[in-house]
């Protein structure tokens, strides 16, 4: 049975930008996009292990830290060259202020 | 004694068994710390200064290939011949090189499509080219796993001058579009560029040869040897620029080390090389730091250089400083330049650097 997870307070996420979350030896990324809805995918890049919360957060777009490989965060689909897998993605809600992810 | 295992700069050999096993390949990269406002204010990116800067390029191009056109047959076409090169064969490099990190535009097609413009003016596979650049960011001159490590170890110095003509990259870079239209990889190749691009990487040779036989059926139809004068050529004659400037970003520093400020050099240039070179001569930043601009670079400069060794204050200042440790080099190969860090940086970093450093460094 997936878990509502609590991820973090929705101020702690600036508008077009994504903080890392840590929870049971995974990492996850908490994106907060432009039109100011939250999501949430695997917090490393598919291609090598960097980072994405360190990464570029642009429209509906994160670009990874490591060689700048670009994901849509919205669906998790890899968007070409040098990241070929598609990024996991969570569903997520907001609740009294809060960012929660549903892990499996 | 440490360090005299020789290198085997193959990426299926020795060395990359050995970079593999003592967690050299793919290690934990040191970076001066920057709050992350600051970086991603740096990162933010913008059509503008790389829409400017490719309009004066292209305009810079065409306008000195109409001349050298106009003045051929007279010694009048040599100064446009001259810009013509360095623009094509020179600052197609940088132009590559920031397309292909995505960083240049915003907007991703025009990325794209400068990528792949200046990917055949240097006679480089844009597939197989974006991969190995992929690798070097991830193995910076970690030997048998960095495959664009231009100067090896011993230095073959004879090799390393005439890269300025271009003729070795010129030999190398052709028969392999040939090899690769014909759909042959290397193992080397195939070690960075994943089976599922395998594919494009034939594609994408095929379309510059194509381009390289239109171009010398044309020169042969108007009896001219203007077609390739102007098109494949001037990756000889306009390479000098990019070698001069991109053989300083490595040479003589250390290799197998996971810290760019010892691997990696910032030299201050003059604006002109700067254009050429789109602000590449940032290196350490640029590779600490790959999502910022290369607009930004100097911004980011200011704000970590109190962690970074002195930069050297000009390209002649850095080909002095190296030449003694590559000369040094070719009888003790352990031998690098140890770049001073000031007392304002954070000291290396031990675990790979000890053995290393002490052996070898100056
Ligand atoms: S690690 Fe993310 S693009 Fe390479």
């Amino acid at each position: 049975m997936a878990d509502w997870v609590e991820a973090c307070a929705v101020d702690d996420v600036e508008e077009e930008d994504v903080i890392r979350f840590d929870h049971g030896g995974r990492t996850f990324a908490i994106y907060r996009s432009p039109d100011d809805e939250f999501f949430a995918t695997d917090g490393f890049c598919t291609h090598e292990k960097a980072h994405l919360a360190d990464g570029l957060v642009m429209d509906d777009i994160i670009e990874c830290p490591k060689h700048n490989g670009r994901f849509n965060y919205k669906t998790g689909q890899a968007k070409g060259a040098p990241v070929c897998v598609n990024l996991a993605t969570y569903p997520v809600k907001v609740e009294a202020g809060k960012v929660m992810i549903q892990i499996a | 004694m440490a360090g005299t295992v020789k290198r085997d700069y193959s990426l299926v050999g020795e060395s990359t068994r050995r970079a593999i096993e003592t967690g050299l390949a793919s290690a934990e990269w040191y970076h001066t710390d920057v709050p992350r406002k600051a970086i991603k204010e740096l990162m933010q990116r913008s059509d503008g200064p790389a829409i400017r800067d490719t309009i004066i390029w292209i305009v810079a191009i065409l306008g000195s290939a109409a001349g050298a056109i106009y003045f051929w047959g007279t010694w009048w076409c040599v100064p446009f011949f001259f810009v013509y090169g360095v623009l094509y064969g020179s600052s197609s490099d940088s132009r590559w090189h920031e397309c292909g990190h995505g960083t240049a535009f915003r907007t991703r097609w025009m990325n794209d499509v400068v990528y792949q413009i200046a990917s055949f003016m240097l006679m480089r596979n844009p597939v197989t080219w974006r991969w190995s650049h992929a690798r070097h960011h991830t193995d910076t001159i970690i030997v048998g796993r960095d495959a664009e490590i231009a100067v090896m170890r011993p230095p073959d110095l004879l090799r390393a001058a005439l890269a300025f003509t271009g003729i070795l990259d010129f030999r190398y870079s052709l028969p392999a579009l040939v090899r690769q239209a014909l759909g042959k990889l290397t193992p080397d190749e195939k070690s960075y560029v994943p089976e599922m691009e395998q594919h494009k990487a034939v594609i994408a040779a095929r379309w510059h040869i194509a381009i390289y036989i239109a171009t010398i059926a044309l020169a042969l139809y108007m009896q001219s040897w203007v077609p390739v004068v102007l098109i494949g050529v001037p990756r000889l004659y306009g390479t000098w620029h990019m070698v001069m400037t991109g053989l300083l970003q490595h040479i003589g520093l250390a290799d197998n080390v996971v810290d760019h400020r010892l691997n990696t050099r910032t030299v201050y240039m003059n604006p002109i090389s700067r254009f050429i070179y789109w602000n590449m001569n940032y290196h350490v930043e640029h590779h600490m730091f790959p999502m910022v601009p290369y607009h930004a670079l100097p911004k980011l400069h200011e704000l970590i250089k109190h962690d970074l060794p002195e930069p050297n204050p000009s390209i002649w200042h850095a080909y002095r400083e190296v030449w003694p440790v590559l000369l040094r080099q070719l009888k003790y190969e352990d031998h690098f330049l140890k770049r001073e860090l000031p007392p304002t940086a954070r000291p290396y970093r031990g675990e790979f650097h000890e053995v290393n450093m002490s052996a070898a460094a100056e």
